[in-house]
């Protein structure tokens, strides 16, 4: 038996750190989903360079995994971490400054030789001296190359094979260190490796070595224990990140509403991840056709919306960028499509692998003409399947593009998802033309919802021309008669505003009563939501509103703005939100805004709103 | 329902609206010449996706009965693409100009002729932009005066059958508006084949390039300076049916029937189904006063369509395939009791 001391912990944050080589979003993955089936609420972070593989040991290969595990409730993968694994010094000086002041951070002794602090800019030898990193932070030097080494003596591989399977070494210290049994990590790795024998066996070598290494040892650490989460809606569940439930959304979608579901798209960090999901699913009869460029991705799905599939189209910024003038078009056509934005640093090519919150306006406004879309955010990687699912509901009955909003930090971090079953989602009803129909043209629509009627090449007696040319109201013919536009342009309008009557109203969260709202919208909810239950724990009244639905916004947004006197909009970008606030609600609003490629942290939001909230 | 097939007429084909092209333009021309393919080919009008991008041209969808889509300039194909792929029992006509299809569009032109999408693309090339009033256009002769080159152009012209045959394409076929005969025959037989089919329309602008391609047109002389290549057929042109070309070497030469000897035995004989295009591109390439324009089906062979092999992929994959639905998919991933 250990001697070590076991700590009982809410919740934890350890980071996985390393070269982009290294294997840390595969350690932190395997270690996240054994937490989750041990019993803890989960929230993770990947943080990786644009680089495929940066030069060995320097600063830009830094590749990082953080997790956030839970005994309750989190919403955050967490602001600093209690463990930091660090690979190399690089790691170590990219991550020395978010460790908690009683930290620990395991090093790779073998990867802190003179050459290694070299790459990473050191200029003495000690580098915990020269990052002066206080002394109640722990340090764990652990040979992880050559005790990896030792382990595989025998083994018929490659050297790069064996010095490749020292992050299984890691993750067996890690296990050890928050009392995890290596059996279930073991199970994972036989679902990865289990074709190949020899790195399987390898694999589960080096993870048990690393597992006994710190039991054995009797290291003066103290070792965690997080509770099984008590606060978990007892049911079925599963790690999923933002990009995959997105996927899943419209798998979900166009089987509720009956339709075929077809994605044109083109690569691009860091929706990439959703056509390739959707491209695995032939067997749902899911075509995904993988196009010449942005431009070509969203007009070969308005195409298939044409011919009556539920269409979609995956892209960044960047590529909504290109794709404006077909949005327009879908705008003009009354076509429905879903265009998911996974929004990342820009502007132009930015920051590919960073988070940010700067397409907002392009969203909403980045076309030629008066162009109204409904705009969409998702909050969470698991909250990404329901919202995907809304906005193809929404595109299909009210025969409008939806452009649904991610971003990098949920599209690539993971949750907890509890399992849905298709009888338990809302039912889709597309707005089809029905065969009692007479003298339908191509601009008839329900006279309350203004949608128009969806008739699909093949149908008998529903023959008829679409466009981006304006239409005639009534006969659908190409017009340029001035009032005719006019009403075209309110209708369009009107259209989408009517969908505010269908979309829940704006929740307040926290203290309602209190006289500072806090406001965000997206995936900036986690950590909005900690800060604001932080503060009211310390005796502060702040309330929380988060937007999810921009375009057209909840019909009470009103009626809760202003009921408070102070009003702090929080989000990751110039003020965007706020500025399309105040001009659909004029008031006088606060702002704080980061756009640093990184999420909010809990504590300088906490910070912020008490400076709201003490300005009054 | 009757089961009976019925036979329909380019009547079947004609919407109810007004045609706005300018009067004596040569789209007339081709647009009733498609409604006469439609009705030959026996399609129900609804089954019929007309689909367009920008141009005069790109209007012709408005005037066809069934269902047509005016898109957005250049992505005509891409838009065609998707119809095609989301219902391949669609029959699918792309209709765009040398601008649309060869400036703006000449990446999604490409892409759908090597993918090898089942429609049919007939790009009506006057070699001037039109709509916007007169400036030249990827297919304008080297040195052609317009609005935007007053001085005239300094760049070389694009030959759509280059790059539709550069682009790995199955079919290319080269209509003149005025010659109604071959070019019936030949959007029948871009109709009739299976992948993308390309019909170069050389079709003349009244207002803005009047007589671009009159040199072919003009009656009196037209089919001594055209060629109908007709598959199997020995290639002889003529009024009088008197000339004819042979290979010389790597190149082709015009001959007289009746000189040095020269009978039609010894003619090239045309070969459009040949996947070895080097032939079929000399034809294509061939150009005035010292050769005959090559008109009708120049290259017509056959290769998997990129709609069906989806189709068949799924098929493949569902027979194979636990997950059938939604629930499955659940169910089949990696899960626990909490």
């Amino acid at each position: 038996m250990s001697s070590t001391n076991k700590t009982e912990a809410e919740n934890v944050v350890i980071r996985f750190s390393g070269d982009s080589g290294d294997g840390m979003q595969l350690t932190g993955t395997l270690f996240s989903n054994l937490s989750a089936i041990l019993g803890n609420e989960i929230l993770t972070f990947p943080d990786f360079p644009s680089e495929i593989r940066a030069p060995l040991g320097t600063l830009s290969g830094v590749s990082g995994f953080q997790v956030n595990l839970g005994a309750s409730k989190i919403y955050t993968p967490g602001d600093d971490a209690d463990v930091l694994i660090a690979m190399n010094p690089a790691a170590l000086k990219m991550n020395y400054k978010s460790i908690k002041k009683n930290g620990i951070i395991i090093i790779d002794t073998d990867s802190f030789k003179k050459s290694d602090l070299d790459k990473a800019n050191f200029t003495t030898e000690n580098p915990f001296e020269e990052l002066n990193i206080s002394d109640s932070i722990q340090i764990i030097p652990v040979g992880l190359t050559s005790l990896t080494v030792a382990g595989l003596e025998g083994f018929e591989m490659d050297n790069k094979s064996v010095l490749r399977s020292k992050n299984m070494f890691a993750l067996g210290l890690v296990c050890w260190l928050f009392n995890r049994p290596v059996d279930k990590a073991i199970d994972f790795l036989q679902t990865k490796f289990g074709k190949k024998q020899t790195i399987l066996d390898a694999n589960v070598k080096v993870l048990t070595d690393g597992f006994n290494y710190g039991h054995n040892l009797h290291l003066a650490v103290n070792t965690f224990l997080i509770d099984k989460s008590n606060e978990v809606v007892k049911g079925r569940y599963t790690s999923i990140n933002g990009n995959k439930a997105t996927a899943w959304g419209l798998i979900a979608a166009a089987e509720k509403a009956g339709l075929q579901l077809f994605l044109g798209s083109y690569p691009i960090t860091p929706a990439t991840d959703i056509m390739q999901e959707l491209a695995k699913r032939k067997d749902l009869g899911v075509k995904v056709v993988q196009a010449e460029d942005e431009i070509a991705g969203i007009t070969l799905a308005l195409g298939a919306s044409f011919a009556g599939s539920l269409a979609a189209t995956s892209t960044s910024g960047p590529g909504l960028a290109l794709k404006s003038e077909a949005i327009g078009l879908a705008v003009m056509a009354e076509l429905p499509i879903v265009i998911v934005d996974v929004m990342r640093g820009g502007p132009s090519t930015g920051l590919p692998t960073k988070t940010e919150q700067t397409d907002l306006l392009q969203a909403l406004y980045g076309r030629n003409g008066e162009s109204p879309v409904v705009v969409i955010a998702a909050s969470t990687p698991d909250d990404c399947f329901h919202y995907t699912y809304m906005a193809s509901k929404i595109a299909v009955e009210h025969m409008t593009p939806v452009i649904l909003i991610t971003d990098t930090f949920i599209a690539n971090g993971t949750s907890l998802w509890k399992l849905p079953k298709m009888a338990d989602l809302p039912v889709i009803q597309p707005n089809l033309v029905t065969p009692d129909m007479e003298d339908v043209r191509v601009t008839s629509r329900d006279p309350e919802s203004l949608a128009r009627y969806w008739a699909i090449p093949g149908m008998e007696g529903f023959n008829q021309r679409n466009g981006g040319l304006e239409k005639d109201y009534i006969t659908g013919a190409i017009s340029s008669d001035p009032l005719n536009h006019q009403k075209m342009v309110d209708m369009r309008q009107a259209k989408i505003n009517y969908i505010s009557t269908k979309i829940p109203e704006l929740m307040v969260e926290g203290d309602v009563d209190a006289d500072t709202l806090v406001i965000g919208w997206g995936s900036t909810y986690g950590h909005l939501k900690t800060a604001v239950t932080n503060l009211a724990k310390a005796g502060e009244k702040v309330a929380l509103a988060q937007f999810n639905y921009i375009h057209p916004l909840p019909k009470n947004t009103e009626e809760v703005i202003l009921k408070y006197k102070n009003v702090l909009v929080c989000e990751l970008n110039s003020g965007q939100f706020a500025t399309y606030l105040r001009s659909k609600v004029p008031g006088n609003y606060k702002q704080y805004n980061k756009v640093q490629g990184q999420p909010f942290n809990v504590a300088e939001l906490e910070e912020a709103i008490l400076k709201a909230v003490n300005s009054l | 329902m009757e089961s009976t097939i019925k036979q329909y007429t380019a009547k079947d084909f004609k919407s109810d609206q007004y045609v706005r092209w300018c009067p004596g333009c040569g789209d007339y021309a081709l647009l009733n010449t498609l409604q006469k393919v439609l009705a030959e080919i026996g399609t129900d009008p609804k089954d019929v996706a007309t689909i367009s991008g920008i141009g005069c041209s790109s209007r012709l969808p408005y005037y066809i009965s069934g269902y047509g889509f005016h898109t957005i300039h250049g992505r005509g194909a891409a838009v065609a693409t998707g119809v095609k792929v989301a219902n391949p029992k669609l029959t699918v006509w792309q209709i765009t100009g040398d601008g649309d299809c060869l400036a703006i569009g000449g990446n999604h032109f490409i892409h759908s002729v090597r993918r090898n999408i089942d429609i049919n693309v007939l790009i009506f090339n006057n070699q001037i932009y039109g709509l916007t009033k007169g400036q030249y256009s990827p297919t304008s002769k080297m040195g052609f005066i317009s609005k935007s080159s007053p001085f005239g152009t300094v760049e070389s012209p694009f030959r759509p059958a280059e790059l539709t045959m550069g682009a790995r394409g199955t079919f290319f076929a080269r209509v003149l508006d005025v010659d109604l005969k071959s070019s019936q025959a030949a959007m029948a037989a871009a109709a009739a084949h299976k992948g993308t089919s390309i019909v170069e329309c050389l079709v003349n602008c009244v207002i803005f390039n009047d007589g671009a391609h009159s040199f072919l047109a003009e009656k009196e002389n037209r089919y001594d300076r055209v060629i109908i290549l007709e598959n199997g057929k020995p290639m002889i042109f003529g009024k009088n049916s008197d000339k004819g070309l042979i290979a010389e070497g790597f190149n082709l030469k015009v001959v007289t029937l009746g000189e040095n000897g020269i009978t039609e035995a010894d003619l090239l004989v045309h070969d459009s189904k040949n996947k070895d295009f080097t032939l079929q591109m000399k034809l294509a390439q061939m150009e005035g006063p010292e050769f005959p324009v090559a008109l009708g089906v120049i290259r017509n062979t056959e290769s998997d369509t990129y709609d069906a092999a989806i189709e068949q992929q799924i098929a493949e994959i569902q027979a194979k395939s636990k997950i059938k639905c939604f629930d499955d998919l659940i169910d089949s991933c990696e899960q626990w009791e909490m």
